[in-house]
């Protein structure tokens, strides 16, 4: 049977890698630790995934992964490009300059190279000033003798219209050449400050998506795997081409959420519900909601810097299953630290002296664990019932807080638990109508990414008295599909998954923020 | 007191001290709090006086942004746009100003000010027309004291000046937002040029030293382990109201305001009751089963649980911690003739206003 998928998931304690048949059934999965240029864990899953499950190599179609690199290189200022900066907006936005709210040492590591040009639009589609063509061409020959090796550009409204953008994109193509130009409307929405932070960003992590893919395709290729398409996880819970990945880095930044909460979908078949992903140093709970992670509207930082793109609406809470127990007189604390993968080398059931939440579970008699290192008896001698039975309800409760916390209403929602350390959750929890731990939780999130459908998600702002409502919204879902189809999608498979429409209030006349998403089959 | 000159901390500190006595509206500090911080990196200085120190004869005027906040943080400022009203009102009323007062201590307009004053060099008034946030230009202690809003100017990032001469502050209300729509959604406005002979009348001193003690003493808390809340409270001679959990946050539009009602079950000593705060930008009735327990002019504050930060009336979700705070507002707003102006009333409630430290006692039994 040909038509296997292989899916790859990197989490920040465990390298997940699965293969999947052409329905989706688990076929083999293996975990692995996590090393620290990430890189070389991920080929070793990839390699020890297809080699181990016998699985001829000719019939496997895909590699779907999903990574932490791009979140890395902003968070650690490691690998990034020399980005070339323009903003369009003169005479407004002056009064403050592209990145001057950055951490000094991560505008350095991308390069401070900034020109402010004038143009622009204003909220109605009006020019604030013609594009001033010669400034940006001036900027991209600086560029160009600076070594710029990216191009960011964001110009004021360009969500509403990105006719700036898109015409400053040619020139500097025409001056600089071959060189990637992230262009703001593609990436972010209104606020600008936020949007142009975030395709910033997008063009410094470039090169490292770049590079790891070049990785993965070289492992491909001595697997006899040359012929199968190689796709990245994104943000959203769907997946992208590789060569789409290389030009979005930024999509793909937290994508782990969503493919575990994506996985639960899979596993369960549950459209609509809250997914508990408890891995070894932290818990996510984020939601389901038709399928697809729910995605959040707030601003978020990264790498202490201020963004806004599609990301996963979730709530992250430090207690996992290497999380640290600590005894504070009558008080029983568990998390945030954790000792990680270290798990098997110091937790108590594996002959350490590191009290950890794995350990408390088993003294309980709430978990077993399939590894024949692991002594649960040890933790039941040495952990006294009352200290066990503390902490376990400590843990208890703070899922049961972040269950709260994500729903935005007071009804019981069904719960699934995926992620290695859920397995110790009791199977009765506060606002859940039910608790389900289906087969293959522990590789929900390697799951998740492959089996993965093609997606794109876009944002687009129109005002309803400029442009009627069936026009925009057809045109929203137009570029959608687009985007898909260039992400690597077959057009015949492309469905829409969602439209949500938001009025921005205090403007005059009927401004709308559109939202679509779209996703489809791969075309193999 | 003399002269107070700003620290980078000062200016964050007012803007979450601001956002408390905002009362949830106003809308996101960040942006004010950027400009005025760049201009304090450039070299300048932001400096303070009391309101007692300002002469009856020095001329006073209050800079401020009017309009849609989305699109201000879409279009940022070219910075020109702030010193241009204040020349074109100069030039119209061929006076200078002596000192820029902020007009409220809530949300963008509590940092604006303190950026105009150090791109200007003009001296800043340690003082306030609102002590708190409210969406409309007669809706301040000027107006109270017979001040006019006009001549005001507005001004866009293009280099468009406009200035208005209108009958009373009501008209200048309706005129300048149709301007500042044209110009864009928002525009610079400098407005309410006065003596300080009248200012030091009208306006609510000490609101900017009182927000940046509120600002410190929460950040003092966080690294201290003091309950930021607590803190908070005392700093702001506020009360607590209520503690719990948001099970519902309703919205929608009226009469072309957007408005809104968060219901609070009850946690810890409040269990088993529930609060419900009505809200229109800012937070304007909070009752306990169905009992006001505060209203407007007083501030009702909504803040994370945790950390004691205030949460604004957008972004109030299902699901957050929260302690409701009550804050008196200044006297001055509590005259029969001030709360035709911002009393529950004119907000469409047909509740009376009774001040929070009475509305308090009863609470006790």
């Amino acid at each position: 049977m040909a038509g296997y998928r292989v899916g790859i998931d990197v989490g920040s304690t465990n390298t997940d890698a699965v293969i999947v048949d052409r329905k989706g059934g688990l076929v083999y999965a293996v975990k692995t630790p996590t090393t620290s240029d990430v890189t070389s864990g991920l080929l070793k899953a990839l390699k020890q995934v297809v080699e181990g499950s016998g699985v001829p190599p000719e019939e496997i179609v895909s590699v779907n992964f999903g990574t932490t690199h791009g979140l890395n290189a902003i968070v650690q200022r490691q690998g990034l490009l020399r980005v070339g900066v323009i903003r369009i907006g003169l005479p407004a936005t002056r009064i403050v300059e592209p990145m001057a709210d950055w951490p000094a040492d991560l505008r350095e590591a991308v390069g401070g190279l900034v020109a402010m040009v004038r143009g622009g639009f204003e909220y109605n589609g009006e020019e604030i000033a013609p594009l001033d063509e010669d400034a940006v061409r001036r900027a991209a020959e600086q560029f160009k003798t600076m070594g710029a090796e990216a191009v960011a550009i964001t110009s004021v409204f360009s969500p509403v219209r990105p006719d700036h953008e898109l015409r400053a994109a040619e020139i500097v193509s025409d001056v600089m050449g071959e060189v990637p130009i992230s262009l703001s409307h593609t990436i972010g929405s209104i606020g600008l400050l936020e949007r142009e932070n975030a395709t910033i960003l997008n063009a410094a992590i470039i090169g490292v998506m770049r590079r790891v893919i070049e990785a993965v395709r070289g492992t491909m290729e001595e697997l006899g795997l040359e012929h199968a398409k190689l796709y990245v996880a994104q943000n959203d819970g769907t997946v992208i081409a590789a060569e789409y990945a290389e030009k979005y880095p930024i999509l793909t930044v937290v994508a782990a959420v969503s493919n575990s909460i994506r996985g639960a979908y899979v596993l369960t078949g549950l459209k609509d519900a809250i997914v508990v992903d408890m891995g070894g140093t932290t818990t996510n709970v984020g939601v389901l909601e038709h399928g697809f992670p729910r995605e959040s509207s707030l601003a978020a930082e990264i790498g202490g810097v201020r963004t806004s793109f599609m990301m996963p609406d979730f709530v992250a809470i430090g207690v996992a299953g290497g999380s640290v127990v600590k005894v504070r007189g009558e008080e029983v604390i568990v998390g945030p630290e954790s000792v990680g993968y270290e798990l098997v080398t110091k937790g108590i059931a594996w002959g350490g002296n590191v009290m950890t939440a794995t350990d408390i579970a088993l003294a309980l008699d709430r978990m077993s664990i399939d590894d024949p290192r692991c002594d649960p008896e040890r933790p039941k001698r040495l952990i006294p019932r009352d200290i066990a039975e503390k902490a376990y309800s400590y843990i208890v409760s703070r899922v049961e807080e972040a269950i709260d916390k994500i729903k935005t209403k007071p009804d019981p929602m069904p719960v699934v638990l995926v992620g290695g350390g859920s397995d110790m959750l009791p199977r009765k929890l506060a606002g859940a109508s039910e608790v389900i731990r289906p087969e293959g939780a522990q590789s929900a999130n390697a799951i998740g990414a492959a089996t993965a459908m093609i997606g794109a998600t876009i944002e687009k702002t129109f005002n309803y008295e400029y442009t009627p409502r069936p026009r925009a919204l057809e045109e929203a879902k137009r570029e959608a599909m687009n985007r898909a189809i260039e992400a690597g999608a077959d057009p015949s498979t492309l469905e829409v998954a969602l439209v949500e429409e938001i009025a921005i209030p205090y403007l005059p006349g009927n401004i709308v923020k559109v939202r679509v998403k779209v996703a489809g089959q791969a075309r193999l | 007191m003399g002269e107070w000159r700003l620290k980078p901390e000062d200016v964050d500190d007012i803007a979450v001290g601001a956002a408390v006595l905002g009362a949830g509206g106003g809308g996101d500090p960040y942006l004010g709090k950027l400009m005025a911080r760049r201009v304090l990196e450039r070299g300048a200085e932001i400096v303070l006086v009391d309101p007692d120190d300002v002469d009856d004869e020095s001329f006073i005027v209050a800079p401020a942004f009017m309009g849609a906040p989305v699109t201000m943080f879409e279009k940022l400022p070219s910075g020109a746009e702030s010193v241009k009203v204040i020349k074109i009102l100069e030039g119209f009323m061929n006076k200078s100003f002596d000192y820029l007062t902020p007009i409220e201590a809530g949300g963008l307009n509590s940092t604006i000010p303190l950026y105009v004053g150090g791109v200007t060099g003009r001296t800043l008034i340690d003082g306030d027309g609102m002590g708190r946030a409210f969406p409309e230009l007669q809706m301040v202690t000027f107006h109270l004291y017979g001040v006019k809003a006009t001549p005001m100017a507005l001004a866009d990032e293009k280099g468009n000046g406009v200035i208005l001469d209108t009958i009373d502050n009501y008209w200048a209300e309706r005129i300048a937002r149709m301007v500042t729509v044209r110009m864009g959604g928002w525009a610079s406005i400098a407005i309410y040029p006065m003596e300080g002979r009248i200012y030091k009348k009208a306006v609510i001193p000490k609101t900017i030293s009182k927000a940046a003690e509120i600002g410190r003493e929460l950040r003092d808390a966080k690294n201290s382990g003091r309950d930021p809340v607590d803190a908070l409270l005392e700093a702001a001679g506020g009360f607590k109201l209520f503690e719990g959990k948001i099970v519902d946050v309703s919205r929608w539009t009226e009469a072309g305001f957007a408005k809104g009602r968060v219901e609070i079950e009850g946690l810890g000593d409040y269990k088993g009751r529930r609060m419900i705060v009505d809200f229109q930008n800012e937070n304007l009735v909070a009752r306990i089963d169905g009992e006001v327990v505060a209203s407007v002019p007083d501030i009702i504050s909504i803040l994370d649980m945790e950390t004691g930060e205030p949460i604004t009336t957008e972004r109030l979700r299902y699901g957050f911690r929260v302690v409701v705070a009550g804050i008196p507002c200044d006297p001055k707003w509590r005259t029969p003739h001030a709360l035709e102006v911002v009393g529950p009333r004119y907000f469409g409630y047909n509740v009376n206003y009774v001040p929070i430290e009475e509305r308090i006692k009863v609470l006790a039994y």
